[in-house]
């Protein structure tokens, strides 16, 4: 029995990020009329996280310019902000939260929009490391920032190929460092795209000027006198007044373990991101949850998908029957270029490359025998979007003719 | 200061005035239902899509090319649309008036 009658219930919602704000929105729409306290240990208003590594770094434009809503926003939709407070427990069986400043408060529903939080290897000497930043948070972004107008040398060394190192390594280009990127595996963003991008993505940087060395398995950081010595397994050294940390993440769910629901590569959702407690929902990077289009379960880094789970949850307490299935995308940009990614490309068994006229402009087509899995897009939009609708149809693809780029780009054309 | 009227997919209209940055930046701050802005304004996830009233296009402009292409192949889109991230408030803009397209 769902029982509508919200107005003396409250919804507590930890995490004030993609996920938990527009969660808390989103279920005002839906018609809750109780309380929606809205929690974050960040202090800011809440604020879009990809711009972080892009514009927020290199214009220094503040967090004013890029918030997820506006103060008035939150007061107009009786959003209650709890930011800067910590949670320190949750208590499923009396349906309270503690928070670290000691107070409790009650729920009638609770979503975990915990998210992730950067991982730093245990690498020897990392602990002596001055100026050694993660990117996740707006305080990253400024104390990377301090930190660079600081540093006379500008040497600054990106550990980790991912996303975040190398749209940190343009940005910090792009503001005059001297920049090097030590990617541990054979290529760049080697977890997600095939080679064909990676080398891509190597050879934009080389000729912007940023060194991206691979097969570099930093072993020891050593610090003399404020300036930072990276050592590598190799034997190779690099020095550095900034190291940047972007190899990973660990997910939030510590809270979500000590109230004893059910994890497993993060904390178990269904398709209506409900954890193994019928009062707790869990949204975002921290959810592990079955994507009915891949028919399996994956867990997920994205806007997207805090995005529509925090739909999808707020739905679901309102009393419809929501049922998630989207289909993953991303973006990133670096210098001048525009990626845009939809789909999950893991086994893929054959990559179908399209060209565009023009510089940089094509798109990579990632199939497992007919079906498509995913597409990488490059400054190609109509690329992004074809492959948004292939695979939101699940039709079959002409892979002769998506390789032919005389065949005008219209799913019609490209058509089995 | 420019003003600008949205038509939301209930019919409902609303008038802000702006005098900076994107009107979907506008429209999100003042929670207009339909206008999400998803990614944060970087024209890559079609959630800020409108109509521009047809004796308003003249103040809005030509779409981009990647704007085009973002909207190619929606369902909902015809030769009004724009993605209104990338319209920049300005004095040229004021007393558009703006239909929230439907959701793909």
């Amino acid at each position: 029995m769902i029982d509508n009658n919200t107005e003396t219930k409250t919804c507590v919602v930890i995490g004030a990020s993609h996920g938990g704000v527009n969660f808390a929105f989103s279920l005002r729409k839906e018609g809750w009329l109780g309380k929606i306290i809205l929690i974050d240990k960040d202090p800011l208003l809440p604020y879009h996280r990809p711009p972080l590594s892009k514009s927020y770094l290199t214009n220094g434009d503040g967090m004013d310019a890029n918030l997820l809503k506006s103060k008035e926003s939150y007061d107009k939709d009786q959003v209650e902000l709890l930011l800067g407070v910590s949670v320190g427990e949750i208590d499923k069986e009396e349906k309270y939260i503690g928070l670290n400043n000691g107070t409790k408060l009650s729920y009638d529903k609770l979503v975990l929009a915990t998210g992730a939080r950067p991982f730093i290897p245990p690498i020897t000497g990392i602990e002596t490391a001055t100026d050694l930043f993660p990117l996740r948070t707006g305080r990253d972004v400024e104390n990377i920032r301090a930190a660079f107008e600081k540093s006379i040398s500008k040497k600054i060394v990106i550990i980790g190929g991912g996303y975040i190192g190398l749209e940190t390594a343009a940005s910090l280009k792009k503001l005059g460092g001297e920049v090097t990127v030590l990617e541990r595996e054979a290529r760049v963003l080697a977890r997600v795209t095939a080679p064909e991008m990676s080398s891509f993505f190597m050879e934009l940087h080389k000729k912007n000027g940023v060194d991206v060395l691979v097969d570099k398995n930093v072993v020891s950081i050593d610090n003399t006198e404020g300036v930072n010595t990276i050592s590598c397994g190799d034997g190779s050294s690099y020095d550095a007044d900034i190291i940047i940390v972007g190899v990973g993440i660990k997910v939030n769910s510590e809270l979500a373990m000590e109230a004893g629901l059910t994890l497993e590569n993060g904390i178990e959702v269904d398709e209506t991101a409900k954890t193994s407690d019928a009062s707790i929902y869990a949204i975002g990077d921290c959810t592990y949850h079955f994507n009915p289009h891949y028919n399996r379960k994956i867990r997920l880094e994205s806007v997207q998908n805090a995005v529509d789970q925090a739909k999808v949850a707020a739905a679901a307490i309102c009393g419809k029957s929501p049922v998630y299935d989207s289909i993953p995308w991303f973006w990133s940009d670096q210098y001048d270029v525009k990626l845009q990614m939809v789909g999950l490309s893991n086994d893929y068994d054959e990559i179908v490359h399209r060209s565009e006229e023009g510089d940089n402009k094509f798109s990579i087509w990632y199939f497992k025998g007919s079906e498509l899995l995913a597409v990488d897009a490059v400054n190609n939009p109509k690329a992004f979007v074809v492959g948004t609708k292939f695979l939101k149809q699940s039709k079959l693809i002409d892979k002769a003719k998506l390789k032919d780029n005389s065949v005008v780009f219209k799913p019609v054309n490209l058509l089995k | 200061m420019a003003k600008i009227t949205f038509i939301t997919r209930e019919n409902e209209t609303v008038t802000l005035e702006g005098t900076s940055g994107s009107v979907m930046q506008l429209a999100v701050d003042n929670n207009v239902p339909g206008i999400d802005g998803d990614c944060g304004g970087v024209c890559s996830c079609a959630t800020c899509h409108v109509h521009v009233d047809t004796a308003h296009t003249s103040k809005t402009g030509e779409a981009s090319e990647i704007e085009a292409d973002m909207l190619e192949l929606n369902d909902h889109a015809n030769a009004q649309s724009r993605l209104c991230c990338q319209l920049e408030i300005s004095e040229d803009l004021d007393g558009v008036v703006l239909q929230v397209a439907e959701a793909e």
